[in-house]
């Protein structure tokens, strides 16, 4: 073990909590401006150019608040709440690789914080434990509301974790493993060539259906509309955060956005080739190399491999907010409806063609 | 006779209808015109008839005001307090003329009683306060319509 690993895995965790705590502002800032653009608005436009300053004077207003705590509540679990659901948002990333390796002085690098061998698994085992913090929140908050809203946020978990997990065995049926850093890498192959045109084996061409289902589980997971029961606000208020202000409410917002991130990142590593090159980014990458300008030619691959992640990433964060002002809310005899009579069925199904395909050696 | 129509597998499934309505959502989002009034900057045109904040008319400088306490009468929100008084040249004249701005309803029932056009109803519609304001006669000699 040479003395570059441990600074090459300290700016690896120190890439990834400044990405996903940027993240946070950013979103606030998209989602402000984003939906009320779709809805012939024009949002928070007078701080800075184009309004950009307004998540910095809401991160600035939380923190100035006054924090203080409703006499009803069970003190303990009403502060411990947020960070449970915010704790586990931040660790699940710890297992998404973001860009390829990376020699330097004999010391290869994977930019991915721990390759374990349960991979996926391990997101979403830790991404279950968010639903605690909620849960919590709607019992100490001491309050119909918020206890609902946990409960409806706890069975939705339940069941859409079922599909969320069941979604993802044909994927990994084909690509034997668990393992993200394998499933990106394995992705990079290509799949087949129409002309020109080479298709990458990316999850989405080859689990299409998985893709779907995966897509509509991960809102739900998430609480974000059109199945954000848990805090729906026509019937519930505000649901398991009703009793929360300032920055223990910010905490559950951070916890929410981190979680799309989180969500956001899967898809792509899962179904969208993680860190592979964009198609037109490969001719980019040989002109940067070409240029010279950064003497280390895999350097500059990694680069663009991060860029091109953050894209991908980025595309699926704002397809979050997109979602969110297309589509109403769901009820929730519908949500479960959805959730154990069609997501169900059609992902065991998935499961059986797939290994189908697989026995056939089509895939 | 009632027709029920049952939607194809296509629409069920939702998924077209979904994509469709993405790109609903994502034409207002890029091409429609958006409503937002940027309002200290721009603003809406009211109708000449709108009842804003009160004046009293002044010809001359001199208000055309003669204290006859029809408007205080009329008022149904008693929110208009007059105290007569005579000039030297033996004109009757409001001493005082005080309009309490959070009691005022803004009905202009002043304005319709008032028999020498002397109070009347602004088109200012930015009349927020942070303190109970009384409206005192100085100030509501400034001449801020053109009624």
């Amino acid at each position: 073990m040479s003395s570059l690993e441990p600074m090459m895995m300290f700016i690896k965790i120190g890439i990834v909590l400044a990405g996903l705590l940027a993240t946070v502002p950013i979103m606030l800032f998209v989602e402000r401006r984003g939906s009320a653009l779709m809805q012939n608005r024009l949002g928070p436009n007078r701080m800075g150019p184009f309004g950009l300053f307004q998540a910095a004077c809401d991160v600035i207003k939380f923190i100035f608040k006054e924090d203080r705590a409703p006499g009803h509540v069970n003190k303990f679990y009403y502060t411990i709440a947020p960070w449970v659901a915010v704790i586990p948002a931040f660790m699940t990333f710890a297992v998404i690789p973001f860009a390829g390796s990376l020699t330097l002085d004999g010391t290869t690098t994977h930019f991915q914080i721990a390759n374990l061998d349960v991979g996926v698994l391990y997101c979403f085992s830790i991404a279950s434990l968010g639903v605690y913090g909620i849960i919590m929140a709607g019992w100490a908050s001491n309050n119909h509301y918020s206890l609902l809203g946990s409960l409806r946020s706890s069975a939705q978990m339940i069941s859409y974790e079922l599909t969320l997990g069941l979604s993802l065995v044909g994927l990994m049926m084909v690509f034997q493993s668990v393992k993200l850093g394998d499933i990106v890498f394995e992705q990079g192959e290509t799949l087949f060539t129409l002309g020109a045109i080479a298709v990458p084996k990316w999850g989405i061409f080859i689990q299409p259906v998985g893709f779907l289902l995966f897509l509509v589980s991960v809102f739900a997971e998430t609480n974000r509309l059109p199945f954000d029961l848990p805090e729906g606000e026509s019937e519930l208020i505000a649901g398991y955060h009703l009793e929360y202000g300032s920055m223990r409410f910010a905490l559950f917002m951070m916890a929410e956005f981190i979680n799309m991130a989180v969500a956001s990142a899967l898809i792509t590593t899962l179904f969208f080739g993680g860190w592979q090159l964009l198609p037109f980014f490969s001719v980019l990458v040989s002109h940067v190399q070409s240029l010279g300008l950064i003497p280390d030619p895999n350097l500059v691959e990694v680069i663009f491999q991060g860029l091109s992640f953050i894209i991908k990433v980025a595309f699926w964060m704002w397809f979050f907010v997109w979602v969110r002002w297309t589509l109403p809310r769901f009820r929730f005899d519908q949500l479960m409806n959805l959730g154990w009579k069609v997501l169900f069925p059609v992902g065991l199904l998935n499961v059986l063609v797939t290994g189908f395909l697989i026995y056939k050696g089509v895939l | 006779m009632l027709a029920i129509r049952k939607p194809g597998f296509l629409n069920r499934l939702y998924l077209i209808e979904i994509i469709r309505g993405l790109w609903i959502t994502m034409k207002n989002f890029l091409f429609h015109k958006k409503v937002t009034l940027q309002f200290p900057e721009q603003r809406r045109d009211y109708s000449n008839r709108y009842r804003g904040q009160h004046y009293i008319k002044a010809v001359n400088g001199v208000e055309n005001c003669t204290a006859c306490m029809l408007c205080p009468t009329v008022c149904p929100a008693e929110c208009i307090h007059i105290v007569a008084g005579e000039r030297e040249d033996k004109e009757k004249y409001p001493v005082k003329f005080e309009i309490d701005s959070l009691r005022c309803c803004f009905c202009g029932m002043c304005e319709e009683a008032c028999p020498k056009d002397a109070i009347k109803l602004s088109n200012i519609y930015e009349m927020s306060q942070q303190t109970r304001t009384v409206y005192e006669k100085d100030f509501l000699l400034e001449q801020r319509g053109n009624k």
